[in-house]
């Protein structure tokens, strides 16, 4: 990498997500910053599981995230609260079933 | 491969004693050397991967400086071991009490050693000790890690700048001269491999030897000529000049204070 392209001569930041579990989702841990993606996933793995915390982890470069800023806040979230049928509590769920 | 000879293997009893000395003495002086990096490696990430290791390195010798105490029956515990005993009873490789140096020293230290015992652990994994066995096949998955930790960083030192390619192979050369001191066998090896309970040194080194080779080429390093300046020793206790200021620093705490707790 040259110095143009990293001016604080740090190495690029990688987003962490970690799974504690099998079949369950993963979920933003931190940050590290490394060299290429094979460091990224040793040093994520040496920074937020090291004591067996994940049984997996993803990590992402943090430039490549694409995500909504402030100003997005009011058109983008503003939930449809007057149109209860969109919320899954509108619906009976039937006895005995689990799961869901 | 060159035999000495130990004349002091008394009984099966003293030469696993001896055995298992070796193998808690190596990981605890790795583990103590390593931790020096503690708040001063390169980057944080590194810090903490270095610090990890070395935990999993003085949890190794833990368990197998307590069976070593177990064995000999004089109700010596890990901590008598590791903090009581002088320079010349320790059985730690050459290999690992050799100065940090760079990090390009470290890890390259680091990378022969956890290949060196990674194979060692598989091959023990197998012992019909069972103590043994089961030591080795927990610490089977650390040093799995180790290797892959330290490979990896062979490959980005030797094969990145020409300054981190200068700095790894002149850690190779250098390391190269404490690499027969690993696989020298002794009666202790030759009673115990009879038993089954020991590893075959002659079995470790040939995968030591492929896996070793494989990568030093890969990073575009050479290994270095042979030489017969190689120093050897760790089994009688001949250790270089280091150990002793590593065991002072190390020590200290328990022998000024035998008592204390935390």
């Amino acid at each position: 990498m040259t110095e143009s392209e990293n001016h604080n001569s740090q190495w690029k930041l990688w987003e962490v997500f970690t799974q504690k579990k099998s079949g369950m989702p993963h979920e933003h841990a931190g940050s590290v910053r490394a060299a290429d993606a094979e460091m990224a996933l040793l040093n994520a793995r040496d920074v937020y599981s090291r004591r067996n915390e994940a049984v997996n982890i993803w990590v992402v470069p943090a430039e490549l995230i694409v995500a909504s800023t402030p100003e997005d806040m009011g058109p983008f979230f503003d939930p449809a609260n007057d149109k209860i049928y969109r919320n899954p509590n509108f619906y009976k769920t039937p006895e005995g079933i689990k799961m869901i | 491969m060159q035999k000495i000879m130990n004349e002091k293997v008394e009984s099966p009893k003293h030469a696993l004693f001896e055995y298992c000395l070796r193998i808690g003495d190596t990981s605890l002086i790795l583990g103590q050397r390593l931790s020096e990096w503690c708040g001063h490696a390169p980057v944080l990430e590194e810090d903490i991967a270095m610090s990890n290791i070395a935990l999993d390195l003085i949890g190794q010798s833990r368990i197998i400086l307590t069976y070593a105490g177990q064995v000999e029956g004089k109700g010596r515990s890990e901590d008598a071991l590791a903090y009581f005993r002088d320079a010349r009873q320790f059985r730690n490789l050459l290999m690992v009490e050799q100065p940090n140096g760079d990090f390009a020293m470290t890890i390259t230290r680091q990378f022969l050693v956890s290949v060196f015992n990674f194979h060692l652990y598989t091959e023990l994994s197998k012992s019909k000790d069972e103590t043994i066995a089961a030591f080795a096949a927990k610490s089977l998955k650390e040093v799995a890690y180790h290797v892959r930790h330290s490979n990896d960083w062979m490959l980005r030192l030797g094969d990145g700048t020409a300054e981190s390619h200068r700095r790894a192979q002149d850690a190779i050369n250098d390391l190269w001269y404490f690499v027969d001191d690993m696989f020298q066998s002794d009666a202790v090896d030759e009673m115990l491999l009879k038993e089954g309970i020991a590893a075959d040194l002659e079995k470790v080194r040939q995968q030591w030897e492929l896996m070793v080779t494989g990568t030093i080429t890969k990073a575009t390093l050479k290994l270095p000529v042979a030489n017969n300046l190689l120093r050897m020793g760790s089994r009688q206790g001949n250790h270089t000049e280091h150990l002793g200021y590593i065991l002072a620093e190390m020590q200290s705490l328990p022998r000024s204070y035998p008592d204390a707790v935390w």
